[in-house]
């Protein structure tokens, strides 16, 4: 089952403590504080306060309303709250997320993915999340909203500045060709080219 | 005209934006769990 079936799924799983269901989303939930911080030590301390704050909180989840909605909306919360405190703007360093791929294999078409990730890493914070729970994640522009706090519009006009500026980033703009447009073209060029660059 | 191929154009960079969204979002949902939180959820089950 892929990622984004099992959001739409656990819409309607109501029965039983949902604790027991905690696990099933940790791996949404780190993909979603990864967009956030755009590092994986911070990610996973998010993940980690995520995790004990819905344990102890969890008689203020509704049952039979959306899990994941509800673990996402703790662990923006917990995103923004731990910023404003510290009142320090984690620099948009570039290279973050190369570095953490740089261990992963690099014949297979990971480069261009690579590339998606730096521009995305460089949006404001508002429209990476707006783009992670629509784009991604399978939220609907109305649960966003709910989770993020703001009008439906907000969320909207959040995705697509995103959107736009991601094409920017790339060159989409310009008509030059998008790499990563499908599996089996990769597939090929990895093969034939074990160096993409 | 122009604007209709312009407005399609604009439909295709969405989408080949979402894709990619979907990619990257699933490549990081897709790893493993730490064991750490796996830990931690047992940890907190014992202190019930």
């Amino acid at each position: 089952m892929t990622d984004r079936k099992a959001a739409q799924t656990a819409r309607s799983d109501a029965h039983g403590d949902p604790r027991d269901e905690l696990v099933e989303h940790l791996p949404a939930l780190r993909a979603f504080a990864l967009s956030l911080t755009r590092e994986g030590a911070s990610a996973d301390d998010l993940v980690q306060d995520t995790i004990v704050k819905a344990w102890t909180h969890i008689d203020k989840f509704q049952p039979g309303t959306n899990l994941r909605a509800w673990l996402f909306t703790i662990l923006r919360n917990t995103f923004y709250s731990a910023r404003r405190k510290t009142r320090r703007e984690v620099s948009d360093t570039d290279g973050i997320h190369a570095a953490r791929q740089a261990t992963r294999p690099e014949h297979d078409g990971r480069l261009a993915l690579n590339d998606f990730r730096a521009a995305f890493d460089k949006l404001p914070d508002e429209q990476r999340e707006a783009l992670i729970l629509v784009g991604a994640s399978g939220f609907s522009y109305e649960e966003a909203a709910a989770m993020t706090g703001v009008a439906v519009g907000t969320v909207k006009s959040r995705a697509n500045r995103g959107r736009r500026r991601l094409a920017e980033l790339l060159h989409l703009e310009e008509g030059e060709e998008f790499e990563m447009t499908d599996r089996a073209t990769l597939a090929v060029m990895a093969q034939n080219t074990p160096i993409l660059r | 005209m122009n604007t209709r191929r312009e407005e399609r154009r604009q439909a295709a960079i969405e989408k080949q934006i979402d894709e990619n969204l979907r990619r990257v979002y699933e490549q990081d949902a897709t790893q493993q769990i730490p064991d750490r939180f796996l830990q931690l959820l047992d940890k907190l089950r014992e202190q019930e």
